[in-house]
C-alpha cells in the first residue's frame, strides 16, 4: 500500500513540478529583475478597478441569486431540472462567448442602446452583467443546497411567535445562511477578481483588471518584468482569498440531508416561482439567443452566409486559416486536456483519499485553482521559451495549460466518490486476495466510474472554452475556437463580427452538449463538482 | 476444502499507549469453530483484524498450519473476513461479488461459475445471481457477504460481528445458515460476537475476552457449568 502511494506520488509531482511550480518560479524570478521599480500609480489604478468591479459583481450576484436559491431549496416546479442544468452550462460557458453576447446586447446597434448609459459606465455595466451570468450558478448551487438542508422549523416557530415573513428572513433565516452566503461570496469574488476575457473584451478605456494589464504588458508592450510583478501581486492576493475560502467552507461542513420539496401552494409562492422560472430562462438562454440571432443576421436580412464563410480562409482575415479548422483544433486539444486532467486529477484524488494529513493537502490543492489562467499562461510562456525546454513552438503546451486549469475540478468530482467507498470495502477486497493494484483497478475505479465520466466531461467543457492561458501558448496558425472568436471580434468589419458570432454559436453547441451529457450522468451518482 | 489450523501465540496489538490486545494465545483446530465472546471494546475485533493482517502485531505471532504470517500481506494470507457492514462491491452484481475472490486467484471461468452457483445455493440465493446489490434486503446482503467470504475456500474464515446489524428474527435465521455453511465447507472459523446465543449455537469452543485478555476458553457446556470467575458468570447471565 505504502509502496503504491509512493509510486503514484510521482505523477502529480512530475506534472505540477514541471508545468506549474517551474513556470510560476520562473515568473517570480522575472519579477525580481524589475529592480528599482515599484508599483506605480497606473498599477494602483488597475488594482483599484479590479477590486471595485469584483466587489460590485459579488454583491449583485448574491443579491440576485438569493431569491433563486430559496426557490430551488423549497419548491418543486416545472423546468426545475432544466434551470439547474442551464446554470451549469452558464458556469462553464466560454468567456469569449458571453463577452460577445453581452457586447452585442449592449452595443450601440443593440436593442437596448436607447436606455443605456454611454462611455465607461456602459463598459462597467457590461462587465457586471457578464459576471452575474457566470456566477449565478455558484450562488444557486451552494446557497440553494445549504438552504435545502436547513430545518424549516425555527422559521415556523418564529412565524408562530408573530414575526412577519420579512422579520423571519432577517432575524432567523439570514443568520443561519450566513456561512453559505459568505462562502459563495468569496468564491464569486475570487472568480471575478481574476476575470480576464470578459474585461478584456467588454471593458472601456481605463477599465483593466490585473489580468488584462498583465496580458497587455506581456504581449503588447513586451515589458516582461512589469507583467511578472503584477502577476506576483495577483498571486499573493488570490492566496489570501483562498485561505479565507478554506476557513469559510470548513464552517459549512458536508451537506448531508436534503429537505423535502413542496409544490408552491399559496398565491405568493406561485408568483415568486413563476417569476424565478421566467427570469432564469431569460438570463440563461438570453446570451445564446443573442449570439445565434447575430450570427444569422447578414446585412439587413437573415441568412447562413456567416456560417458558410467559416470554411474558407479569406485573404484579408486576421486568421491564417479557415475559421472552421479552429473547431478541429479545439476538439483535439480539449480531448487531450480532458484525458490528461482526468488522469492526473484521479491520481491526486486517490492519494488525498488515503492521506493522513487531509486538511493540509486540501488547502494546497486550491493553489492551482487560485493561480489564474493568465498568470499560468504567462508562466508557461516564460518557462518554455528557451532551450533545453523550448516547447512553446510545438503547440502541445495548449492541452497542458488547459489540463492544469481543469485538474482541480476533476479532483473535486472524484474525491467525494472515492471517500464514499469506505475502508471496509478495500479491506474486504484485500482479504479476498486483491493486491493493492488490483484493489485500485478492480474495485475503486469501477466503483467511481460515474464520477470519472463526470470529471472527463467537465474537464472537456472547461478546456473547450479556456481562453486566458491558451492565449499565451497557442500558436498563431493553430488557434482554438475561443482564440479565433477573440481575433475576429477584435477586427472591425461586419463580416468579422458575423463570423465571430457564428463561431461562438458553434462553441455554445459544443460546450452545452458536453455539459448536458455529463449532467445526465450525474443525477443518480451524487458526486458534486 | 483446505483443513488448516490457526495458531495465535502471545498476540499483542497497541494503538499508541493503549493496549487493545494483551498477550493472547488461542488455537483453532482444523475444521472447527471458536467464538470470541466479549463486550464492546474488549479487543476482540482488533485480534481478528491482526489475524487478517489489517492491524500490525506489537508482539506475538499468527500461524496457519504452522506457517508464520508476519511477513505475509493481507491479500496473500488466504484468510476470509466478513464484516458487520457487509462491505459489498456496489458496482458488481451478486454473482460478481461472490466470484471476486476466485477471479483474484485466476480460477478458470467454468470452475468459477460452478463454485459461485454452489455458494449461492448454500446461502439460499440460488436465483439472485444477477441481482444488483442495492436491490437486496439486509439479510440478503449478509448472505452474499458470507458466500463471497467462503467462495475462495480460505484456510481460515474470520467473522467480525457478522449479524450485528440484523434484527432478532433475521439473526436466528442467519445463525442456521452460518451453521450449515460451516459444516458443508468444513471451514476453520474464528467468530467474534457479543451475543452469547450466537456463540453457543455456532462454536465448538468459546473464548471469553475482557480488557484485551482471554478470561476463559472452554466448550460451551463446560463454560456454562463453570464460568471460572464472577465477571464471566455475570457476563453470561
Amino acid at each position: 500500500m505504502r509502496a503504491l502511494s509512493r509510486t503514484l506520488w510521482i505523477v502529480p509531482l512530475l506534472f505540477f513540478g514541471l508545468f506549474f511550480v517551474y513556470p510560476v518560479a520562473t515568473l517570480f524570478a522575472t519579477a525580481f529583475t524589475a529592480t528599482g521599480r515599484g508599483i506605480d500609480s497606473s498599477a494602483v489604478q488597475v488594482i483599484t478597478f479590479t477590486v471595485v468591479q469584483a466587489t460590485l459583481s459579488t454583491i449583485l450576484t448574491v443579491v440576485i441569486g438569493l431569491p433563486g436559491a430559496w426557490v430551488l431549496a423549497r419548491f418543486r416546479f416545472p423546468f426545475r431540472g432544466t434551470i439547474e442544468a442551464l446554470s451549469v452550462v452558464a458556469f462553464v460557458m466560454p468567456t469569449v462567448v458571453v463577452a460577445a453576447a453581452v457586447g452585442g446586447l449592449l452595443s450601440d446597434q443593440g436593442p437596448l442602446a436607447a436606455v443605456l448609459p454611454t462611455g465607461s459606465d456602459r463598459g462597467l455595466l457590461a462587465i457586471l452583467v457578464a459576471h452575474v451570468y457566470f456566477n449565478l450558478a455558484v450562488v444557486l448551487r451552494l446557497v440553494g443546497s445549504y438552504w435545502r438542508q436547513l430545518d424549516p422549523r425555527p422559521e415556523e416557530a418564529a412565524a408562530c411567535l408573530g414575526a412577519s415573513p420579512l422579520t423571519v428572513f432577517r432575524s432567523v433565516t439570514l443568520p443561519r445562511l450566513a456561512p453559505a452566503i459568505w462562502s459563495a461570496g468569496v468564491i464569486v469574488f475570487l472568480f471575478t477578481f481574476t476575470s480576464f476575457g470578459i474585461v478584456l473584451l467588454l471593458g472601456g478605456p481605463g477599465q483593466a483588471t490585473i489580468e488584462v494589464e498583465i496580458q497587455r504588458q506581456a504581449l503588447f508592450l513586451y515589458d516582461l518584468p512589469a507583467a511578472a510583478l503584477l502577476s506576483l501581486v495577483q498571486v499573493l492576493i488570490v492566496v489570501v482569498l483562498l485561505v479565507a475560502q478554506v476557513r469559510l467552507s470548513a464552517r459549512i461542513g458536508e451537506v448531508a440531508t436534503r429537505g423535502a420539496l413542496r409544490e408552491p401552494a399559496t398565491k405568493r409562492d406561485r408568483g415568486v416561482v413563476t417569476l424565478f422560472v421566467a427570469v432564469s430562462l431569460l438570463v440563461f438562454l438570453g446570451p445564446i439567443v443573442v449570439v445565434v440571432a447575430r450570427a444569422l443576421r447578414v446585412g439587413q436580412a437573415w441568412g447562413l452566409a456567416n456560417y458558410a464563410g467559416l470554411t474558407t480562409a479569406r485573404e484579408d482575415s486576421v486568421l491564417f486559416v479557415p475559421p472552421m479548422t479552429a473547431v478541429g483544433n479545439s476538439l483535439l486539444f480539449a480531448a487531450l486536456a480532458a484525458v490528461l486532467a482526468t488522469g492526473v486529477g484521479t491520481v491526486v484524488a486517490w492519494l488525498l483519499s488515503r492521506s493522513a494529513r487531509r486538511r493540509w493537502a486540501d488547502s494546497w490543492l486550491l493553489i492551482p485553482l487560485g493561480v489564474s489562467a493568465v498568470v499560468l499562461g504567462f508562466g508557461l510562456l516564460l518557462a518554455f521559451d528557451t532551450p533545453p525546454l523550448a516547447w512553446r513552438g510545438s503547440g502541445w503546451l495548449v492541452p497542458v495549460a488547459q489540463a492544469l486549469i481543469a485538474t482541480p475540478f476533476v479532483v473535486r468530482a472524484v474525491l467525494p466518490a472515492l471517500d464514499a467507498i469506505g475502508p471496509r470495502v478495500r479491506q474486504a477486497a484485500a482479504t479476498l486476495g486483491a493486491s493493492p493494484w488490483q484493489v485500485v483497478l478492480r474495485v475503486e475505479l469501477p466503483m467511481v466510474s460515474r464520477a470519472l465520466a463526470v470529471a472527463l466531461g467537465f474537464a472537456f467543457a472547461i478546456s473547450l472554452g479556456e481562453f486566458g492561458a491558451t492565449l499565451f501558448v497557442a500558436r498563431g496558425d493553430r488557434p482554438t475556437v475561443p482564440i479565433a472568436i477573440y481575433r475576429l471580434l477584435g477586427t472591425p468589419g461586419e463580416v468579422n463580427q458575423g463570423q465571430a458570432m457564428a463561431l461562438a454559436s458553434v462553441l455554445i453547441a459544443m460546450t452545452a452538449a458536453a455539459v448536458l451529457v455529463t449532467d445526465r450522468l450525474r443525477v443518480p451518482g451524487g458526486s458534486h463538482v | 476444502m483446505s483443513r488448516a489450523g490457526l495458531g495465535i501465540t502471545g498476540a499483542t496489538v497497541r494503538y499508541g499507549d493503549r493496549v487493545a490486545v494483551d498477550d493472547v494465545s488461542l488455537d483453532v483446530a482444523p475444521a472447527s469453530t471458536v467464538a470470541i465472546l466479549g463486550p464492546s471494546g474488549c479487543g476482540k475485533s482488533s485480534l481478528l483484524r491482526a489475524v487478517a493482517g489489517l492491524e500490525a502485531l506489537a508482539a506475538g505471532r499468527v500461524e496457519v498450519d504452522g506457517r508464520d504470517l508476519a511477513a505475509v500481506p493481507t491479500y496473500r494470507r488466504g484468510v476470509g473476513l466478513m464484516f458487520q457492514e457487509h462491505a459489498l462491491f456496489a458496482h458488481l452484481d451478486v454473482a460478481g461479488n461472490v466470484a471476486f475472490g476466485l477471479r483474484m486467484q485466476n480460477v478458470p471461468r467454468r470452475i468459477r461459475d460452478a463454485r459461485v452457483a454452489q455458494m449461492l445455493e448454500l446461502v439460499g440465493l440460488a436465483d439472485r445471481g444477477s441481482a444488483r446489490i442495492d436491490e437486496l434486503s439486509g439479510g440478503e446482503r449478509q448472505r452474499v457477504a458470507l458466500a463471497r467470504t467462503l467462495a475462495p475456500e480460505p484456510a481460515v474464515v474470520l467473522l467480525d460481528e457478522p449479524l450485528g446489524s440484523l434484527d432478532r428474527v433475521l439473526r436466528r435465521e442467519m445463525v442456521a445458515v452460518l451453521a450449515d455453511a460451516f459444516a458443508a465447507t468444513g471451514a476453520t472459523v474464528l467468530y467474534v460476537t457479543h451475543d452469547q446465543d450466537e456463540a453457543f449455537a455456532l462454536a465448538d469452543r468459546v473464548a471469553v475476552m475482557r480488557h484485551g485478555r482471554l478470561s476463559r476458553v472452554a466448550v460451551p457446556d463446560a463454560l456454562l457449568a463453570d464460568p471460572g470467575d464472577d465477571w464471566v458468570a455475570d457476563f453470561l447471565r
